[in-house]
């Protein structure tokens, strides 16, 4: 274990969960809002090429985000408009998009190739950045790593403080009766949908424009389905998000250098272990409930 | 102003309708995105839909056809009842690699020993056990700990690949390979071989193999075991009212088990099937998305066993269809999985109609 350095590991875990848990942050809010969109992974590929696309022709980053925001959101729409307006089965129909995302990104993303670099800004932060070790593994990332933060913290304040959060947590746990109340059950819904979708696609493309940086058919590799897996982690709660993403993030990361390192163990198999351990995660925190009409299809009768 | 008002009971008529036009809109969309890629739509889905089933080379692709449908065709079946109970097994693609894996294994172990009476059953039951095995997984999980079935199949889905690549470089890796990743090949072991039954029918074989075989008879015990028996009465309740199946005697965790042993046991069993003919050895890339794909499969044919035979054919029409046509017209491969996506987002739209009615009203929103 000599050879690895314990700094440079902590700041790639950092930046291995980013994705995982922008995705998760979006997939938690769809869920608050009672809809189980099982996409995250199909949604996260399509971001990653339209962002890997976007930022490339454009040569800016932000750009880059943006395509893949809005790419994420375009495939979370028909996931919306099927299991909202035709009243389709959620998991059937996430599963479709699933299917739909890894072939529609590799489709696009089919002998793309070139030579421009696209620059995701880092961000050192004053002061803090200066810290030994601390200041190395938490505050020289770029202004993802950051606005991901961000983002839990204001979902987490908008579920928690705010009446438009009230509200999308009322269509959540008793869609029937939020309905009742005079609340626009689909209407929030939806734009909970595209929210979602736009995370996810702006972690894909965190995944194609920073952490790999390349396009690869299926790069996302099953980080959506983690994704979905650190909600269930999080018991539906932003905060503990942070503690999962980073815990799996932490699993990538040191499997990685375990295997630069050449231990006893063969690396085909250490590759396996993010997955065992979201089982394993799974399996201990089992007990949590989620929002009551989570899943549930919706249809206002007379 | 439309509205939609549920029936009370199914639509009989839009049951059968729906699939139809759900491939009908497929077509149409899939046309779409041929003329948007700046192909001819014409040709492309004449080269996927038509060509392979009356083109010239319909003697080459007919025995193809069937080889691709019996493994769709086995696994969607597994799922079906699973998926009519509201148990979620995703992972069936994990399940029909570990039931390869474990057959290969059982081959392997024999190597070169000519005992097919006994090898080949010994291989079927190994894979059948391995599927199965993988498949408990998440029931026990499921059924002791109330973890997401869904999840944690998937997982092993990932976990599956990574264990075919390792041991196809590493425990299976054919001594006598010269180094290049993969096992022996099963289908030159004749006590292992999953050939074609009747290679003198047809001037490319006739593509029947026991894996279609026992397609086939899959089907007809399924068909039994839904309409005739309690098993698939008590699977169809727990799906519509999970309460109304609990006073009446059906124990949930139980069911969970079965419809899983059930599902897992037969991906395994067209793993087997397949590691020991058409692919015929342990590699990389033996995963072919069949167990995702099956998916699409169980539910364009209505959680039904005719309907999954006939949609399991369909699909694999696509994937003939579809290889036949990436290379004329220059498409990746996961062009079929576009097409495939697309045919289940439009077969659940149109489902809409099989159980609500569009009613026009005027004024007062529901």
């Amino acid at each position: 274990m000599g050879d690895i350095n314990i700094i440079f590991l902590l700041a790639a875990v950092i930046v291995a969960s980013t994705p995982i848990l922008l995705a998760a942050i979006g997939e938690l809010v769809v869920e608050r809002a009672g809809v189980l969109n099982l996409g995250v992974e199909g949604m996260m590929i399509t971001g990653a090429v339209c962002g890997y696309i976007a930022g490339h022709e454009t040569s800016s980053a932000v750009a880059g985000f943006a395509g893949a925001a809005v790419g994420g959101a375009c495939v979370a729409a028909i996931f919306g408009v099927l299991t909202l307006f035709l009243l389709t089965n959620q998991v059937a129909t996430g599963l479709a998009l699933t299917l739909f995302g890894v072939g529609l990104a590799a489709m696009v993303g089919q002998g793309y190739s070139t030579d421009t670099q696209v620059l995701v800004p880092k961000l050192a932060i004053p002061l803090l950045s200066d810290i030994p070790a601390i200041g190395h593994i938490f505050f020289k990332h770029d202004l993802l790593v950051y606005i991901s933060i961000a983002l839990v913290a204001a979902v987490g304040y908008f579920l928690r403080h705010t009446r438009g959060g009230l509200v999308l947590r009322a269509v959540g746990e008793n869609h029937e009766a939020a309905h009742a109340l005079g609340y626009n059950v689909r209407l929030i819904r939806f734009g909970a949908i595209l929210f979602g979708g736009a995370c996810a696609g702006i972690g894909g493309a965190y995944i194609s424009l920073v952490r790999v940086p390349q396009w690869t058919d299926g790069i996302t590799a099953g980080a959506g389905w983690i994704a979905l897996a650190i909600v269930v982690f999080a018991s539906w709660k932003p905060g503990r998000l942070v503690a999962g993403a980073y815990l799996f993030g932490g699993v990538t990361a040191l499997q990685l250098n375990l295997q630069a390192t050449g231990l006893a163990i063969p690396v085909e198999y250490l590759s396996m272990s993010p997955y065992i351990a979201t089982i394993v995660v799974l399996v201990v925190l089992s007990g949590s409930r989620g929002p009551g009409s989570l899943g549930k299809t919706f249809h206002a009768s007379r | 102003m439309l509205r939609l008002e549920k029936r009370p009971q199914p639509s009989k008529a839009w049951t059968y309708a729906a699939p139809l036009l759900a491939v009908v809109i497929t077509i149409l969309l899939g046309g779409v995105l041929f003329w948007l890629l700046g192909k001819d739509p014409i040709a492309a889905t004449r080269m996927i839909f038509w060509d392979p089933l009356f083109g010239d080379f319909a003697a080459f692709y007919l025995p193809e056809l069937l080889i691709k449908a019996a493994p769709l065709i086995l696994i969607a079946i597994g799922l079906s009842f699973g998926f009519q109970a509201g148990i979620w097994n995703i992972g069936a693609e994990g399940q029909y690699i570990i039931g390869a894996i474990c057959a290969a294994g059982v081959a392997l172990a024999f190597y070169p020993l000519e005992a097919r009476w006994m090898i080949f059953p010994l291989m079927i039951v190994a894979g059948i056990a391995g599927g199965a095995a993988w498949a408990m997984i998440p029931a026990l999980l499921r059924v002791y700990f109330k973890t997401n079935e869904i999840l944690v199949s998937l997982m092993l889905v990932y976990v599956a690949e990574v264990l075919i690549n390792a041991f196809s470089v590493g425990l299976m890796r054919n001594p006598d390979g010269m180094g290049f990743p993969g096992s022996r090949s099963l289908k030159e072991y004749p006590a292992a071989a999953n050939g074609d039954l009747f290679p003198n029918l047809g001037s490319f074989g006739s593509g029947i193999h026991w894996g279609v075989i026992t397609a086939l008879f899959a089907v007809v015990v399924a068909y039994v075991f839904l309409t005739r028996h309690r098993f698939g009465f008590n699977v169809r309740l727990a799906g519509q009212s999970p309460r109304a199946a609990a006073f009446s005697g059906v124990n949930p965790n139980r069911l969970i088990i079965l419809c899983m042993v059930l599902s897992g046991g037969m991906a395994g069993l067209a793993g087997m099937f397949e590691v020991a003919g058409p692919s015929g050895q342990i590699l990389g890339s033996f995963p072919a998305y069949y167990g995702f794909t099956a998916i699409i499969v169980a539910f364009l044919g209505r959680l039904h066993p005719i309907g999954i035979m006939l949609a399991g054919l369909l699909m694999a029409l696509t994937y003939i269809g579809g290889d036949a046509a990436l290379q004329p017209l220059q498409l990746p491969s996961a062009s079929i999985q576009v097409f495939q996506g697309m045919l289940l987002f439009s077969l659940l739209a149109v489902d809409v109609l099989t159980n609500y009615r569009i009613r026009f009203s005027k004024g007062a929103i529901a």
